[in-house]
């Protein structure tokens, strides 16, 4: 009976595997891929301002605070869909709220801003996507969130909504504003 | 007022499977004639009304109907008449409808070309086809209506994705699903014998032919796919080991091992178990395809769009048919290994050897499509498994039954003399070496895998002709080659230049991208090209650039190629890339347009210089002339004539009871 | 909303699949014939991350290409082929490879086949050794197709 038994019980593993599969596949986008950067230092950088492509801002000026790096473009719908979100919670999140544009023309990412509004407190141009490829981002919106040591902590893909927002950006936040004190 | 029919239709043929399920099986099971009867009236029934169903859909696709949802996804008003037809399977809805209707057809199939089974039997293979087509009906009924309504209609509808709008559409996915479903029948069969308890091997028989025709189907859809991609994608390949082929690739594996394992039963009455399980497997693998392609669980290319709900569905009817076959295998497969005896140098054991390695492949590509998700469950992150694993593997776990296959044919069954096959086959053994050595001096510095393949091929098409050979001299007029025999030669031929395709096309092709001004002639791969420049050209429902190509030996044109960049006038503005091949027997040469190259001619392409890919690709099409062998066997094998009368020429059905009756009785 | 959302994400994936032409084609200058085909090789054995069932030697879309050129400039630049593949890693996560390093997380996948095919080989063995024990009947000739 036993050797009988074995291919109805490999069957039963299996469907417990695919089960799960459809359970994850309720809570996790298929396409995300878990950074391999989380808990370690950010890419250093150092982009030209949008607004004014003389001056620059670098990693290294940001050390000493936290801070969120939104990778956006004007050229990507779902950042139009995540804008709202931004534009309402930003200010709230305690921290600076860096805007990458991501691979685009400044023309057209300056003229976005203007339409829809500008939650960013900097916003830095990408234009080659160098700094992008260096964070790992490979669609947008992606959105980093680096400690005042200029540690990688946390990374979301997709849009951020109100919900991601609340349970796992800001706690995060406190905690880092915290460690600071 | 259609599209309502069609539902209606649907429904009423989910009622005619229900009662093709119940009434006979539980007919069969009491020993009542009438009931039992039932079963070809409701498969007769239940057809009509599916394939109404079908054509309603259909008629949606041809009058441009696009109140009902699915047709405004999938179609638009500028679709070519030809592609509508085909347009109806380019989705999920459309697809399962014509699973189910292809399901009906090899239902009728059976039910009528069986007519001297005993009845008990066919009331039960019919009953458990039955009972699949209710699983598929309700899973369209409940979640894929494909005739859902969208009102108010829209004027115009989505386009048929670009990469659909090819002749390939047309045959591929009915070819497919032609050997997948067909697997269904086998399943019944075996299910049929496990309800019914007889499991002396005597229903075998009649499972062979259908068993080796959905096999052939489904070589013959796999083989159309690898074509169809390799001249639609662009990139020169014709297998990714993507989680949808696996998903045929898989059941193709345990199929091939199937048809192998039923000749024995049939001919010797032992493997029972094997040819139990095997079919179950099979058929299991074409469910957990159906699955893994709509359930979202897994991201590729090719499927469909996902939805969990679809997901837990099928999950659900996986674990019924699946779950409750290997149940009642369990509680009724037979305690005692029957057949007649064989020793270990034997056919039995090679066709065991058989069975085990091409389960292992099938094991191993389950394992390799899966493990991502198992990674996910184990916590460790994103785990990603491709072709380099894929094809490593199944290389290392075919290397045996390239070894091995020459030997099936010489030995005998029960006791084989290794010594006498191995004097037939020496010639086989010595032209593959000395065709390696020629390859070597002739086409120098030839990638050993090229090597290998040429060797493999010789080894076992050589084998073949020697076999076909002494068969010619050793059997007596009038009884030498059986249709199960041309069959079974030329699939394992097929097997030979499969292996001589795929090797030497993955180790001697010429890839390059290069950069073209025009009238200027490059020579790639050994092959000249020139570029002619760029023009543009209308389609039907596209505008496309074509670039011409001219490859020459010497001053002599031997071809001219235009391949195409196509902007689709759809809903969504698509672009598509369309290479452009010369298809050879030996070599495929296969150009594909890149970007147009100098800034200061961009508004005038035909001046540019252009980017180009170029290919060239010997003995690429060996690849799809192996497969077209093995579906040419697999249908010639199925026509034998111990199959379709009740007499047979050496081992009958007695034979195999008698061997099963004496084995009991000494054991 | 969460499936608005999935939508939408792939949408911004696809349309890197069907808007752009075909940036998968670029006429790289290699040094040599040599240099373009351990290109090829290794660009076809990295996933793109963007429609991640095409190889990177394959996918049309944006960040393929900006990949494949930084991958070029690394090869002129004289790293290894598992430099740039540390390179890789180290931003997109071993999720890039197509090739599963070995890892423990991966022995089951690398041993499991072949440790099936053991451990049914050894199966097989005994089987077959108690039925050869039984005797072959003299009227078989075990000759017939």
């Amino acid at each position: 009976m036993n050797a009988r038994l074995l291919p109805l019980i490999g069957f039963v593993g299996l469907f417990a595997l695919l089960a799960f599969g459809i359970h994850w596949n309720t809570r996790h986008e298929m396409n995300e891929v878990p950074s391999p950067l989380i808990d370690k230092p950010a890419p250093e950088f150092n982009l030209p301002l949008l607004f004014d492509p003389t001056k620059t801002l670098g990693s290294k000026d940001l050390r000493g605070k936290p801070y969120l790096l939104n990778v956006f473009g004007s050229w990507c719908p779902t950042c139009q869909d995540e804008h709202p979100f931004l534009m309402s919670e930003g200010k709230s999140l305690g921290i600076p709220l860096i805007g990458l544009d991501w691979k685009d023309q400044p023309d057209n990412a300056k003229r976005w801003l203007a339409h829809f509004g500008n939650p960013y407190s900097t916003v830095i141009a990408d234009e080659d996507g160098h700094t992008g490829i260096n964070f790992g981002v490979y669609g947008a919106p992606e959105t980093f969130l680096v400690d005042a040591n200029g540690v990688i902590r946390y990374k979301h893909i997709s849009v951020l909504t109100p919900r991601v927002i609340e349970q796992e950006l800001k706690p995060r936040i406190a905690e880092l504003l915290e460690t600071k004190q | 007022m259609l599209p309502e029919l069609g539902q209606f239709a649907l429904i009423l043929a989910l009622l005619l499977a229900c009662v093709q399920c119940i009434v006979p099986i539980y007919g069969a099971w009491r020993g009542n004639t009438t009931l039992m009867s039932v079963a070809r009236h409701a498969v007769a029934g239940q057809a009509v009304f599916v394939l109404l169903a079908y054509a309603i859909l259909t008629y949606a696709f041809l009058a441009q109907d696009f109140s009902v949802a699915y047709v405004a996804q999938n179609s638009n008003l500028s679709l070519p008449w030809y592609y509508r037809f085909p347009a109806v399977w380019g989705a999920h809805e459309g697809s399962l409808l014509l699973w189910i209707l292809i399901l009906n057809v090899w239902s009728v199939a059976v039910a009528a070309l069986s007519r001297r089974l005993p009845q008990a039997l066919m009331a039960r293979v019919l009953g458990v086809l039955g009972f699949v087509s209710i699983c598929f009906l309700l899973f369209t009924v409940l979640t894929s209506n494909p005739f859902i309504r969208h009102l108010p209609a829209l004027p115009d509808g989505n386009d048929l994705n670009p990469i659909l709008q090819d002749p390939g559409l047309i045959v591929h996915p009915p070819m497919l699903y032609m050997g997948y479903v067909g697997f269904s029948v086998a399943f019944a069969f075996a299910i049929a014998a496990l309800l019914g308890g007889k499991l002396d091997g005597s229903w075998v028989r009649w499972a062979r032919p259908w068993t080796n025709v959905a096999w052939a189907f489904l070589t013959l859809g796999i083989t159309l796919g690898s074509a169809w991609s390799y001249y639609v994608l662009g990139w020169g390949g014709w297998w990714f080991w993507d989680p949808v082929e696996n998903a045929s690739f898989m059941p193709w594996l345990v199929g091939t091992a199937l048809i192998h394992s039923q000749a024995v039963t049939e001919k010797r009455g032992s493997f029972r178990a094997w040819t139990l399980l095997l079919s179950i497997f099979a058929f299991s693998l074409s469910l957990l395809g159906t699955f893994l392609v709509r359930s979202g669980v897994l991201t590729s290319v090719h499927a469909f769009a996902s939805d969990p709900r679809r997901g837990i569905f099928i999950l659900v009817f996986l674990g019924i048919v699946v779950g409750g076959s290997l149940l009642l295998y369990a509680i009724r497969a037979p305690k005692v290994s029957g057949g007649k005896p064989f020793r270990m140098l034997s056919r039995e054991t090679l066709l065991l050897i058989n069975n085990l390695l091409f389960v292992c492949a099938a094991a191993m590509v389950l394992v390799g499509t899966l493990y991502p998700l198992f990674g996910d469950a184990l916590g460790v992150g994103r785990i990603s498994v491709g072709p380099p694993y894929f094809g490593f593997m199944f290389v290392l776990l075919m290397i045996p039954v390239v070894l091995l296959v020459p030997f099936g044919p010489f030995f005998h069954w029960a006791t084989a003399d290794w010594r006498k096959t191995l004097r037939h086959l020496l010639p086989a053994f010595i032209v593959a070496i000395v065709a390696v050595v020629l390859a070597l001096i002739v086409f120098r510095g030839l990638p050993m895998r090229a090597l290998v393949g040429t060797a493999g091929a010789f080894w076992v098409g050589i084998g073949i002709c020697l076999y076909a050979l002494h068969r010619w001299r050793t059997a007596p007029a009038g009884r030498r080659f059986s249709p199960e025999m041309i069959g079974m030669m030329f699939a394992h031929f097929g097997i030979a230049v499969f292996v001589a395709g795929v090797l030497i096309t993955t180790a001697a092709s010429t890839e390059r991208d290069v950069r073209f001004l025009p009238n200027q002639v490059q020579n790639i791969g050994g092959v000249d090209f020139r570029f002619d420049g760029v023009e543009k050209v209308p389609g039907p429902n596209y505008i496309a650039e074509q670039g011409n190509v001219t490859v020459l030996r010497g001053n002599r044109v031997v071809a001219t190629l235009h391949p195409q960049k196509r902007q689709y006038s759809g809903g969504e503005q698509s672009m598509q890339t369309k290479p452009a091949i010369s298809a050879g027997v030996f070599r495929d040469l296969y150009v594909a347009l890149g970007e147009p190259l100098d800034a200061d001619h961009a508004s005038d392409p035909g001046k540019s210089a252009w980017s180009l890919r170029i290919y060239v690709k010997p003995f690429v099409r060996w690849i799809w002339f192996g497969g077209l062998c093995m579906m040419i066997g697999g249908m010639v094998a199925a026509i034998d004539r111990r199959f379709r009368s009740g007499n047979t020429g050496g081992n009958s059905k007695t034979n195999a009871d008698a061997a099963t009756s004496a084995t009991t009785a000494t054991a | 909303m969460k499936r608005i959302i999935t939508a939408l994400l792939s949408i911004v994936l696809l349309g890197a699949i069907l808007t752009p032409p075909a940036y998968a084609i670029d006429a790289l200058p290699f040094k040599d014939r040599a240099q373009e085909l351990r290109f090829q090789q290794l660009t076809k054995q990295l996933r793109c991350m963007v429609c991640q069932n095409e190889s990177l030697a394959d996918s049309t879309a944006s960040l393929a290409q900006d990949l494949r050129r930084d991958i070029f400039n690394q090869m002129q630049a004289g790293k290894s082929d598992a430099e740039i593949k540390q390179w890789l890693t180290s931003r997109y996560s071993d999720f890039v490879l197509y090739d599963p390093p070995l890892r423990p997380s991966t022995w089951l996948l690398w041993f499991s086949p072949l440790l099936l095919v053991l451990i049914g080989a050894m199966v097989l063995w005994r089987i077959l050794r108690r039925r050869a024990q039984q005797p072959l009947p003299t009227t078989d000739s075990g000759e017939d197709w």
